[in-house]
């Protein structure tokens, strides 16, 4: 959608505002869909991130296996979720918004997955039943981000987002907890683990069931989008009349076609472009315990302290988003992340360290995950939105990927200070170029 | 369906699974109580006195139910389906050789656990603690006692993801001085340094000059039998496919569990032993694949864990690849030798 926030934000609010009128008014809190996503992710990060969390354990203690040749394997599913991502996108445009039941499919394929674990004693399947619960997680992103990006007002999207991600991480910090929690409460506890982990996956399907609303396009979002596209300068692809009554349910071309949208272009360049030059937590952790020594017993607390970081700024840095604009914010979380290069580079060597590298990646985070999705829903039309959400996050998860085997070469070949080196030149061009792509001004509030 | 209906289905669903949910974990929690009664039929223990130095004994962490669970435990070598001692040291991973014992324990913290390494001396007292990163995996002492190592599975380095990393520690224990990660070894492959981001050591084994040991490296899929030298802080790559080194008491040849191409992904592994001066392979007897560190009780006879009825059961097969393996031992895993003639 074209709609430039400071010229039409108005308009566009009171039109989208009265179809959601909660939603409606600049200084109120995020739509009830929007929280009700937020619980929904919480209780499904607490159910996943309990299983991640006593996974190792379970494999080496409990079953007595080298988890090694498991780890090999882990490149190869995110290569895979990130397509399954693509085929939800699109399923969810399919017949006009079926976001929920789309979303609602990957949740309940991630639940049905746990009990399975119980059954699984080999590496083999144990691989399998990852593989679909990392499927279900794949197919329900991108229609959830679309659901939030819909129902929120284009002035508010990256505060809904921000308290998206917050309540998302809350649920990632709290999973480990319970795991522990039961593990201490019981010898060898992981059935428990693992059946706990189901019934808190099953409350957050039904949640996503009894409270998301799966009619976004149908009733409010169709008569939104007529009222946004008359704001606009040029129509989308199939901009008829009333696109979810009248128009034929998106096609996979329309959904590539986006990419000849120049502002679609220009946001997945960007991801793109960034992601190149964004180095995996693990390198992140691993030469933040190499330059500073950080104690090995602390290690495992490293990850904590980024998603805590994440969780504190997600809120505050959504709002600024809407204030300053998202694109502008997500550049300035990359330049977080050029800080933490640089820091990891320099020679201080201060107690602070730690601290400020973390505080500064999770900022990374805050400034950039759900931000990122906020800026895409400004370029991208609403029959459309799930698949170009979904466009952008799986470019920008491919470069990471991309990046991860380079930075991974280039460290064997040249050592760890000069490859990071590589990647901070990489990634300060990355957000100059990104400059110059920035949109006219016509086209975006940045 | 009113907002009403909706509240009253997700309570009556809450209530259902925590239901569920509190009865797995009341079910997993009394499971502890019976493993602290013995089963009738299971081996015969009682706690005494068990010594490092003591002739003739295997040391091993007992896994039967009962009061002693998880203890150090001597039989003795010649009857190891015999009576039992249990010692109250209790360990996830064992290892003992010149009166000297490394013991890998998990402690029980507030958030998650954490675990260390604790060298023992003869009479299992503890002389020196150290942080271990991840879950312990291997533990070996030289045969001088002189030198300890421990292997460490280290999770945790992506918080999204599955990914696993070793770290392979070793630690004089004459003066406390602690390498942390073999990784700050020079590595010499076919002859030059080589560099990898993505090397992994792991199951280290020493010989008895104290200086030489040998470990397996994993960098970009494969791995490799490597010798070590404590004193010039190198390791070297001696052949491929080897993983879980064990030198024999005599220090001419390495039992380890090779990769076999066909079999299944998640057990690939068939015991081999290696002829340091000919590098040629023997297969052994033992067909099932073994994810286990062997042992050996002589210069003939190798012991190693095989997963059974209550964690693990200890196994022994001829060296030579003649023979058929034999159980030896129920409940039992983490098996050492003390003071033995040879080595």
């Amino acid at each position: 959608m074209y709609v430039a926030d400071s010229r039409a934000g108005a308009r566009a609010a009171s039109a989208e505002g009265a179809a959601r009128p909660r939603a409606g008014r600049r200084r109120a809190a995020v739509a009830p869909t929007v929280l009700a996503l937020g619980t929904v992710s919480l209780i499904t990060d607490v159910s996943s991130e309990m299983v991640t969390a006593v996974l190792p354990l379970y494999l080496v203690t409990g079953l007595g296996l080298s988890p090694l040749g498991f780890g090999l394997l882990d490149g190869i599913y995110n290569g895979f979720s990130a397509l399954v991502r693509l085929i939800g996108g699109h399923l969810a445009d399919r017949g006009g918004g079926r976001h929920k039941w789309v979303a609602g499919f990957g949740y309940g394929l991630s639940a049905a997955c746990k009990p399975l674990l119980l059954l699984a004693h080999s590496l083999t399947p144990i691989g399998l039943v990852l593989a679909a619960d990392r499927t279900g997680k794949g197919l329900r992103t991108a229609p959830r981000d679309a659901l939030i990006s819909l129902s929120s007002t284009p002035a508010t999207r990256g505060r809904a987002f921000g308290v998206h991600r917050a309540m998302d991480t809350a649920g990632a910090l709290l999973g480990p907890l319970v795991a522990f929690l039961i593990l201490r409460a019981t010898v060898d506890g992981y059935d428990a683990v693992f059946t706990v982990s189901f019934c808190v996956a099953v409350v957050g399907v039904l949640v996503l069931v009894l409270f998301v609303p799966g009619d976004t396009r149908t009733k409010a979002g169709a008569r939104s989008t007529r009222s946004t596209w008359e704001a606009t300068e040029s129509g989308p692809p199939s901009s008829g009349e009333n696109p979810a009554e009248t128009t034929a349910p998106p096609t996979l071309r329309a959904a590539l076609s986006l990419l000849a949208t120049p502002a679609v272009r220009r946001i997945t360049l960007c991801a793109l472009l960034l992601g190149l030059a964004t180095v995996s937590d693990a390198f992140v952790f691993l030469l933040l315990q190499r330059r500073l020594g950080v104690p090995d017993r602390w290690f495992a607390l490293l990850p904590l302290g980024t998603a805590a970081a994440f969780l504190l700024l997600a809120v505050p840095l959504g709002r600024l988003a809407d204030r300053i604009g998202s694109r502008r914010l997500f550049l300035a979380g990359h330049g977080a992340l050029l800080l933490v290069y640089a820091l990891l580079l320099s020679a201080w060597h201060g107690t602070a360290l730690p601290y400020v590298v973390l505080l500064l990646h999770g900022g990374f985070y805050a400034a950039t995950d759900g931000v990122l999705m906020a800026a895409a829903s400004e370029s991208v039309p609403e029959e459309l939105r799930s698949s170009g959400l979904a466009l952008v996050q799986t470019g920008q998860a491919l470069a990471r990927f991309v990046c991860s085997l380079g930075f991974g070469a280039a460290w064997t070949a040249w050592g760890d200070r000069t490859a990071l080196t590589g990647s901070a030149v990489l990634l300060a061009l990355g957000v100059l170029v990104s400059l110059a792509l920035r949109p006219a001004p016509s086209e975006g509030p940045a | 369906m009113t907002l009403r209906t909706r509240l009253l289905v997700l309570v009556s669903a809450l209530v259902v699974l925590a239901g569920v949910g509190t009865a797995s974990v009341l079910h997993a929690s009394a499971r502890a109580d019976r493993r602290d009664h013995a089963v009738p039929g299971g081996p015969r223990i009682a706690a005494g006195q068990v010594a490092l130095s003591t002739r003739g004994r295997m040391i091993f962490r007992n896994m039967a139910w009962g009061p002693h669970r998880d203890e150090l435990t001597s039989v003795p070598a010649s009857d190891p389906s015999g009576p039992r001692t249990a010692s109250k040291v209790k360990c996830l991973r064992f290892y003992a050789a010149g009166g000297t014992g490394v013991c890998l324990q998990s402690l029980h913290g507030p958030v998650q656990d954490t675990y260390r390494a604790v060298i023992l001396d003869s009479r299992l007292r503890v002389t020196a603690r150290y942080d271990v990163p991840g879950i312990p995996s291997r533990a070996r002492v030289s045969p001088s006692g002189r030198y300890a190592a421990w292997t460490a599975f280290v999770g945790g380095d992506s918080y999204a993801g599955t990914n696993f990393s070793t770290r392979a520690a070793v630690v004089d224990t004459r003066t406390g001085r602690l390498t942390p990660s073999l990784e700050a070894f020079r590595v010499v492959k076919d002859g030059r340094t080589y560099h990898a981001a993505d090397a992994n050591f792991w199951g280290v084994t020493f010989a008895a000059d104290d200086r030489t040991f040998y470990a397996t490296l994993a960098t970009h899929g494969s791995t490799y039998l490597v010798r070590g030298d404590l004193r010039a802080r190198t390791l070297t790559t001696v052949h491929p496919n080897v993983e879980c080194p064990s030198l024999s008491p005599d220090g001419t040849r390495v039992a380890y569990k090779k990769r076999v191409k066909g079999l299944p992904k998640d057990a690939p592994w068939h015991l081999y032993v290696l002829n340091l001066r000919t590098l040629r392979e023997t297969p052994l007897a033992e067909p099932r694949s073994v994810d286990d560190q062997a042992v050996w009780r002589d210069d003939h006879t190798l012991v190693y864990a095989l997963p059974g009825d209550y964690g693990a059961d200890l196994y022994t097969v001829p060296s030579d690849g003649t023979g058929k393996p034999r159980r030896i031992s129920t409940a039992a895993v983490s098996p050492a030798y003390v003071n033995r003639s040879t080595g």
